[in-house]
């Protein structure tokens, strides 16, 4: 007992916690902007896996870290994109094409990655984002080392949150995303366009999304490697149920779940001689169940969601 | 101005020629990552079709291929025909291939004639235990099946590397993490002298055909039917929605567990953990280029296992990534999606006076 005290205790621990939520906070903000426009957006996981090679692969030819960044969010909004045209205006299965989308995008994502490097075992290395040590707050106790040693795409992370919070909730077009998610023909009956609404939407949340697997190459690790997302992306989609669709329960909802993350790795050390390790590395994805079945009956569901619309049928 | 409006009657030629057309599409799309990664794609495709009818040993390869592909995209199939979205299949199949080495490994030394039939049930059994979960979670608590079977893949991986190097370890295994090799008399024969195509595929192939008169024909199918279009309605219409729900997950479960056990104790003789590369996922994309049709699956898996078989060849005879087949799956997968739409509804232009309809 005392063990866990001393790790809650900890700045590391905290500092990994807020690590590990880093691609979580951006793959969950991602898909609550789709779904509060109407559509789910099953298509995350291979948006994280093009985001992390795309990042990865820009930063290794030599676009710069920032360049890596912009190539990845742009490489996720073109298969946002896919799978907004293919789910507004066609109206199909949002499942169906999702799921498409995430078999589509780590495939091409996976042969690019063996086309250009096609005899290596283990990738080249790219120089990742640095820990951003500014010099007073870092020396802060306690907050310090596990705020301000944060690498750059983390602080970019929680400014989204902000930023995503804002424009929902604080402008106009914010307003009309989420009416559109929720009665489409009121907002076609104010003259707004739904699809070009809900295609934006798609498009800004899957660059969003990319982001978060670009963190994995770039921050979290310095190279691409198969299998890498590892279901991070279906794991932010239980987190938007648990977060009924709002930015700063979401940030809520990640930040507890890298905690839980974190606790685990740790207790595995502590405990490594009595428990089998996989007991451990099951957790977090036992936990999103949990976290979907405990919030699942009360959430509030954005209205339209799953639902097509089709221009002059009512 | 475009307008869209659903068709009067769905064509069977349409219903039919899409599919095939999707494919068709998606294979030549594939020319493109081919003049990518360097490769003629005329050579390339040369070498596919090659790689699949060259030879009586490269056919028989693509059969085994299929075999679990006809499993787990039944299982797909029945499961979306009622709304049931199990994408769970890849977590399923493992727990069919645990229960059948658990059983099969020599803890229970019968004959063949009744060990068999047991691993057979037990994998079903087992796999359809994985899809009850998430189906219980669905009903009580409103949990999406969708979320929930995606997330119990990767728990149902990890369970698996558990028991691999704890109780299913094979303990003369030198200390690799795979399991003990079934019985010889366990194993389902094979089909035809060094080959390595086995009676798994008889068994799925059987199993599509019951699917099939099933789905047409029972008052099952028709329930099945009923849930999936219009569950309010079925209610409505006296079906115990639930009940219905259950039963399909049963069954869907239980198709996934038996490529499982198809594959370990049909092929592979003993259970690692890269026993499947992606057969529950792919068999998602089995099932919508079948249209949902169990028939369908089957000439819709022997077509992915073509796909696959040829594209591993290919890859050996001309250096290209393998990783081809899964990009011309993924885009078979999109083309049907959207051939789909065209099927289902007509684009009116109007405004240049009424449409003849």
């Amino acid at each position: 007992m005392m063990d866990i005290l001393n790790i809650l205790l900890s700045e590391s621990f905290w500092a990994a916690s807020l690590r590990i939520a880093t691609p979580l906070i951006f793959g969950v903000l991602g898909a609550l902007i789709c779904e509060r426009a109407g559509v789910l957006n099953l298509g995350i996981e291979g948006i994280f896996v093009v985001g992390a090679m795309c990042g990865w692969m820009a930063v290794w030819l030599g676009a710069g870290l920032w360049g890596g960044v912009l190539m990845a969010a742009l490489a996720g909004a073109f298969f946002g994109l896919l799978h907004a045209i293919l789910t507004v205006p066609l109206g199909l299965s949002q499942h169906v094409s999702g799921l498409g989308i995430t078999l589509f995008a780590t495939s091409v994502s996976y042969f690019t990655y063996r086309t250009a490097l096609p005899n290596v075992s283990s990738p080249p290395r790219i120089e990742p984002f640095q820990p951003l040590d500014l010099p007073v707050l870092s020396d802060l106790p306690f907050l310090g080392p596990v705020l301000f040693q944060q690498t750059a795409l983390t602080w970019l992370a929680l400014m989204m949150v902000g930023l995503v919070w804002y424009v929902l909730n604080r402008t106009a077009l914010g307003v009309a995303i989420q009416a559109v998610g929720d009665n489409p023909d009121s907002v076609d009956a104010q003259g707004l366009s739904v699809y070009g609404l809900r295609i934006g939407a798609i498009v800004a949340g899957s660059a969003l999304m990319a982001l978060g697997g670009a963190f994995l190459t770039m921050s979290a690790f310095d190279a691409f490697f198969f299998g890498m997302v590892n279901g991070r992306g279906w794991v932010c989609i239980a987190l938007v149920i648990f977060a009924s669709w709002r930015p700063g329960k979401a940030l809520f909802g990640a930040l507890l779940f890298g905690a839980f993350d974190a606790l685990q790795v740790r207790l595995q050390t502590e405990m490594g001689a009595l428990v089998p390790g996989q007991v451990f590395l099951m957790a977090p994805y036992i936990l999103s169940i949990m976290a979907l079945v405990i919030a699942a009956r009360s959430a509030d569901y954005p209205r339209a969601l799953l639902q097509p619309w089709f221009k002059g049928q009512r | 101005m475009i307008r869209i409006e659903p068709r009067q009657h769905r064509s069977r030629t349409m219903d039919l020629g899409i599919p095939v057309l999707s494919a068709v599409i998606a294979l030549a799309f594939a020319a493109i990552p081919l003049m990518a990664a360097g490769a003629n794609p005329i050579t390339a495709y040369g070498e596919m079709v090659k790689g699949v009818f060259g030879s009586v040993f490269a056919l028989s390869e693509m059969l085994t291929r299929a075999t679990p592909l006809i499993f787990t995209g039944l299982a797909a199939a029945l499961a979306f025909r009622a709304k049931l979205w199990n994408i769970g299949a890849e977590g399923q199949l493992y727990l069919g291939a645990m229960a059948a080495v658990a059983v099969g490994a020599g803890w229970l030394d019968l004959p063949g004639l009744v060990l068999v039939p047991l691993i057979v049930i037990l994998g079903a059994a087992a796999g359809a235990a994985g899809m009850a979960v998430p189906t219980y979670l669905k009903s009580r608590f409103g949990a999406d099946e969708v979320v929930t079977t995606l997330l119990l893949n990767f728990i149902i991986l990890i369970f698996l590397q558990m028991m691999l190097e704890g109780p299913l370890k094979d303990p003369m295994g030198l200390g690799w993490p795979q399991s003990a090799p079934i019985l010889d008399q366990g194993m389902l024969p094979p089909l035809m002298d060094r080959m390595r195509v086995h009676s798994g595929l008889i068994l799925a192939l059987v199993l599509a055909a019951v699917a099939q008169f099933m789905l047409a024909r029972s008052v099952w199918g028709f329930r099945l039917r009923a849930v999936g279009e219009n569950a309010a309605a079925a209610r409505h219409a006296g079906i115990n929605v639930k009940r219905s729900l259950f039963g399909v997950a049963i069954i869907s479960g239980g198709l996934a567990g038996l490529a499982g056990v198809s594959e370990v104790a049909g092929l592979k003789g003993y259970l690692t953990a890269d026993l499947s590369p992606g057969f529950g996922y792919t068999g998602i994309v089995v099932a919508m280029l079948a249209g949902l049709s169990p028939v369908g699956v089957v000439i819709a898996a022997l077509f992915i296992a073509s796909v696959f078989v040829g594209a591993d060849s290919m890859s050996r005879a001309m250096g290209v990534s393998s990783f081809l087949a899964d990009l011309v799956v993924s885009m078979s997968l999109l083309c049907v999606l959207v051939g789909g739409f065209i099927a289902r509804y007509r684009i009116i232009r109007s405004g240049t006076g009424r449409a003849a309809s």
